[in-house]
């Protein structure tokens, strides 16, 4: 007698837990052959609401965080999805990905964050400064997170949009709330499952499903999210994003990319949600001494 | 105290400042393509000395067709010329202008402090040497565009059009011309409309220079100039230097135009000062944080926190300390404080002053003579202020200074970072792992310790939160004119 | 007056508290005396003032009584072709040479000022200290310049310096002590502010910077230190202290920026020779040739100018 299958209840992920959305309400995707993805959440205002305040509660502690520690999280992150690969691979073709495409797109997903997780304790060296001031001062600039970043994630991958969004930005000690691609968005539910048994905090990453014409606002409206991360080319989004960012002038960061290239990841999309700090102190110098001591 | 033998009245005479040499025209054009030309409206306004209330220049008021014209030159001289320049021949330029600067910096201190109302001292020793400097600096980078960027091939925008505030009028023109052209941009910029004149000094030597018709266009006008600049649609770049309103105004205006945008907006900068810091040189902190340049600074140290300690002896000393500034005529040499940039400024602070004296903060005013003529504000302090008070909460870019006292290092971060501003901090502290945790944690995107209000070419400038976004000075200001391939 | 103010209740502090000093701060501090603009009336007013404020000095091995004679005839004869001079404040000799100078002085204003205490090095034993001041008191000194124990300061043992002050006080009877620091061995600010406070809670009249034979030595960043800890002393006792900056004040300009300084720190009530003095030899005749320059429009000529 063949086994009966057991069906996986899709969830979203706010603050490390799998919370069905506050309001209820479901939708249901289908893919391109017309069959049903699943019932999944339809995210709420609210649901936005508490995916930012989780994300700044754990916003302290991640970016204080040493980085080769978050280097090690992230590459943590890669071993389980390997770990778990043949489950994405499954997940996007019942989504419509080739059977060759698919296994593609989840190892190209893993080596994406092993690229990330090497970024972590790297890019602040190579994108800080010592600045030679004319005064007597020692003056330096780093690199250091914008805070909490909204992410809307590429609307047409269901895996490699996702993560190659979501791993610059926490590789640099942001805290995100990412709304996943409206109609694939298996492999992002089930990435939080990787995520969540891979040492990152709870709250670190946020993921909501939903529709966008509900979320975007609410997150880009939002007061104390203080950066969007926006996968698409869409200009009414675009303008949507950067008019309501101006409420607390976010820094609106919008990328065309097809995020299967292998070039389609680099430093620049860390040092986006960075911000530069100048730090300056006195040098004092002992009793006009020179080099000739 | 033992008895005096005789009193000692020993004051400083005036010592003013020669204007002797100063050429200031009876009416300044527009600077466009090249030439100067005459609005086309035909309107001019006035600059007034702020410290005499005497009108010094009027100066063309330039609409959107004027502005137009202005960009199209820019675009021009984008195409045709600039952008077809090596690297190298556009540092060549830049540092001509440079040179012709510091040659003729007196000339523009002078000016800088009629049209402004800062002190000579101040423009002389500061502004102008930042500006030529600024010029200097980044006419180095020119042709080095490729190491600033790792990985990357580095394009420039088009036409940058700038808007600059009336506080640093000649260095922010330079902080945002210098880039833009060491990058391969060409420029449109208007000078704020109190303070155009030393802009348009800079007109004659960019002229003087050298420099292709068109390149560098210089517009003067109010705020109708500034917007036709950010609406036109042959822009690539907006750079703006102003208050958090006017830079949400302008984040608004060019969302989804594809225009890039940098911001440096307003700030309510915490300066700490902890029980070990040494007490004379942080006090000499807070005057220089707060009362520089009349407290018009962005990043101004208007939130003073002093741990509880320290707190009488600090504010004793503080008090003294600002009966010993000289307020007054701006061009004498031994002004300490200067003239409020405008009417409508001073009626700002005036406004603030009379908040904090409702809110029942305690007032004290350096008991200094005020100027009769002009916009004075003398150097003013606020003891007993909470967190939630107005005063402390909302910029005045004045000389205002919030006083609030705190027990513990956490107490301090977590009142110094609640905020939406972010621009600069200070801390005063001996203590070297105390110092660095206090800069690492506090959210800005300057952190003086042990010093304050410091500024180089070579430092980049700017904010986090709500104080903008964008670096001017450094390596990392060159990212603000430049795209990545 | 104040040779009674040791008798006060004020707590004695740690030293090893004395505020810090942030050398870097300092210096931006003292350029901003630096750039103040002293003209016309207000520099004449100064330029007299520095004159009145100068302990003419000599601090020769090879002194003798002739040359102090002359020096001190200099010293209450500054330039007597212009009328309305001061004169100086003091002379400024060796214990030896002190019953020389008084005896030139006697009838005038000019006080008779000594260095003791084994001067310059000060590394002698404290009964030596203790002759050599009362030695000079009695021949007739009014002031007596004490150097402390830079040796035993470097060490640690400020109980020692601060004890040893405060027995040289009390063998200078009426004659009012200066502690000279000889702030060019003590290198930092930090340890020119802890020797300043040491020095007057212990007893000094005055603290001076420098023995003179030290590079280097009045410099304003350590005279600024010393203002500093001269208001913050006044502040916690009441008691008013004065300031000598010695060695290396040559000229006028810098007597000028030291009197900016001393106005905008300690205020207009410092500025007497009761209160501030410069130790100096060459400076009178600086001021003299800038008051005659003032005065008559032309540059001056060291020629015109007497050197004793």
């Amino acid at each position: 007698m063949e086994r009966l299958e057991i069906l996986k209840t899709y969830k979203i992920y706010i603050g490390g837990k799998f919370p069905r959305t506050e309001s209820g309400r479901y939708y249901s995707p289908k893919n391109p052959k017309g069959e049903l993805l699943g019932n999944i959440c339809l995210s709420s205002r609210k649901d936005v609401r508490n995916a930012v305040v989780a994300a700044r509660k754990a916003y302290g502690d991640w970016s204080e965080r040493a980085d080769f520690n978050r280097s090690q999280i992230l590459y943590r992150i890669a071993e389980m999805l390997e770990g778990r690969k043949a489950q994405f691979i499954d997940e996007l073709i019942v989504q419509g990905v080739s059977q060759k495409a698919a296994k593609q797109e989840v190892e190209l997903t893993i080596d994406r964050l092993v690229y990330y997780a090497g970024w972590c304790d790297k890019y602040k060296q190579i994108q800080s400064s010592v600045n030679p001031v004319s005064s007597s001062h020692f003056n330096f600039s780093v690199q250091e997170p914008t805070g909490i970043v909204g992410i809307i994630a590429d609307a047409n991958s269901s895996l490699i949009g996702l993560v190659s969004s979501i791993a610059p930005v926490i590789a640099g000690g942001n805290t995100c709330v990412v709304l996943a691609s409206e109609k694939l968005p298996l492999c992002a539910i089930t990435f939080a499952e990787v995520i969540n048994s891979s040492d990152v905090p709870g709250g670190v990453v946020n993921i909501l499903t939903g529709k966008r014409t509900e979320l975007i606002s609410p997150l880009t409206t939002h007061m104390d999210v203080n950066a969007i991360f926006y996968s698409g080319k869409e200009t009414e989004i675009i303008k949507e994003l950067e008019e309501s960012g101006a409420l607390n002038l976010k820094r609106i960061h919008s990328y065309d990319e097809d995020w299967n290239k292998e070039s389609s990841q680099n430093l620049y999309f860390i040092t986006d949600f960075q911000e530069l700090k100048t730090t300056w102190h006195p040098i004092e110098n002992v009793g006009g001494a020179s080099s000739s001591y | 105290m033992a008895k005096k033998i005789k009193e000692i009245n020993w004051d400083y005479a005036p010592s003013l400042e020669s204007t002797s040499h100063i050429e200031v025209k009876e009416k300044y054009e527009l600077f466009i393509d090249g030439k100067f030309v005459k609005p086309s409206s035909g309107n001019y306004f006035n600059t007034v000395n702020p410290a005499t209330n005497e009108v010094l220049s009027s100066i063309a008021y330039a609409n959107e067709k004027d502005v137009d014209n202005a960009v199209k030159a820019a675009r021009k001289a984008y195409n045709e010329v600039w952008s077809k320049l090596s690297g190298k021949e556009r540092g060549k330029y830049i540092y001509r202008i440079a040179r012709l600067m510091q040659e003729r910096a007196r000339e523009l201190a002078v000016i800088e402090t009629l049209d402004a109302g800062k002190t000579i001292r101040e423009s002389r020793d500061i502004d102008i040497p930042l500006a030529c400097n600024h010029f200097f600096y980044y006419a180095g980078w020119a042709d080095k565009l490729e190491y600033a960027f790792p990985n990357r091939k580095v394009e420039s925008l088009g036409v940058a059009g700038q808007i600059i505030p009336w506080n640093f009028p000649l260095l922010m023109a330079a902080w945002k011309i210098a880039p833009a052209l060491a990058a391969g941009n060409t420029v449109v910029l208007k000078p704020a409309e109190t303070t155009s004149l030393t802009a348009m000094k800079l007109a004659e030597i960019i002229r003087d220079s050298g420099l292709p018709a068109g390149v560098v266009n210089i517009v003067t006008g109010y705020g109708d100039t500034g917007a036709a600049i950010v609406n036109h649609e042959d822009i690539n770049k907006v750079a703006f230097t102003g208050s958090t309103a006017v830079g949400k105004i302008i984040q608004k205006a060019i969302a989804g135009t594809g225009k890039k945008a940098t911001l440096e907006l307003g700030g309510k900068s915490a300066n700490i000062i902890m029980d070990d810091a040494p007490i004379d040189q942080a006090v000499e902190g807070i005057i220089n944080g707060i009362f520089f340049n009349q407290g018009h600074v962005c990043c101004a140290g208007s939130r003073l926190f002093v741990q509880e300690g320290v707190a009488d002896v600090v504010i004793k000393k503080l008090k003294r300390r600002m009966d010993s500034l000289i307020i007054g005529n701006p061009l004498d040499k031994n002004t300490d404080v200067g003239a409020i940039n405008s009417k409508e400024q001073l009626d700002t602070i005036n406004k603030y002053i009379k908040i904090g004296i409702n809110e029942g903060a305690e007032m004290y005013q350096a008991s200094c003579e005020i100027p009769k003529n002009g916009y004075f504000c003398p150097p003013t302090i606020f003891t007993g202020v909470a967190q939630s008070s107005t005063i402390a909460q909302e910029e005045i870019f004045g000389p205002v200074l919030t006083i609030q006292t705190f027990r513990t290092v956490d107490e301090v971060i977590q009142k110094a970072n609640n905020s939406p501003f972010g621009l600069a901090a200070g801390v005063w502290s001996d203590k070297g792992s105390r110092v660095f945790n206090l800069t690492s944690k506090l959210n800005a995107g300057v952190v003086w310790a042990n010093t304050y209000n410091k500024f180089d070419p070579a430092s980049p400038f700017g904010g986090f939160k709500e104080s903008g976004y964008g670096r001017e000075g450094g390596m990392h200001g060159l990212s603000a004119y430049v795209k990545l391939k | 007056m104040q040779d009674k103010k040791k008798m006060s209740n004020y707590l004695i502090p740690d030293f090893t508290l004395s505020p810090r000093i942030d050398k870097v701060g300092v210096e931006e501090r003292v350029a901003r005396f630096q750039t103040r603009s002293i003209k016309s009336e207000s520099k004449m007013q100064a330029l007299k003032m520095a004159l009145n404020m100068i302990d003419l000095t000599t601090l020769e091995g090879k002194d003798t009584p002739n040359k102090v004679r002359q020096m001190c005839y200099k010293a209450m004869h500054l330039h007597d072709v212009y009328d309305g001079l001061p004169t100086v404040a003091a002379v400024c000799v060796y214990p030896s040479m002190v019953g020389v100078a008084k005896k030139e002085v006697i009838n005038s204003t000019v006080k008779v000022a000594s260095v003791s205490t084994a001067f310059p090095s000060g590394q002698a034993p404290l009964e030596v200290k203790l002759i050599d001041t009362k030695f000079a008191v009695e021949e007739g000194a009014d002031e007596i310049d004490m150097v402390i124990s830079r040796g035993k300061f470097l060490s640690g043992e400020y109980n020692f310096v601060f004890d040893e002050i405060a027995a040289v006080k009390e063998a200078c009877g009426k004659a009012r002590l200066k502690v000279i620091l000889e702030t060019g061995e003590l290198v930092t600010l930090d340890n020119v502010r802890k020797a300043s406070d040491i020095a007057m809670y212990a007893g000094a009249d005055f603290i001076k910077t420098s023995t003179g034979k030290i590079q280097p030595a009045a410099t304003m960043q350590v005279t600024y230190t010393m203002l500093e800890a001269i208001r913050d002393f006044n502040d916690a006792t009441g008691i008013q202290i004065g300031m000598k900056p010695a060695g290396g004040i040559s000229n006028s300009k810098l007597a000028l920026h030291n009197l900016v300084m001393v106005k905008e720190v300690l205020g207009n009530d410092w500025l007497t020779n009761e209160w501030f003095r410069f130790g100096a030899s060459s400076l009178a005749n600086d001021v003299l040739m800038q008051i005659l320059k003032a005065e008559t429009g032309v540059y001056q000529s060291s020629n015109y100018f007497s050197i004793d």
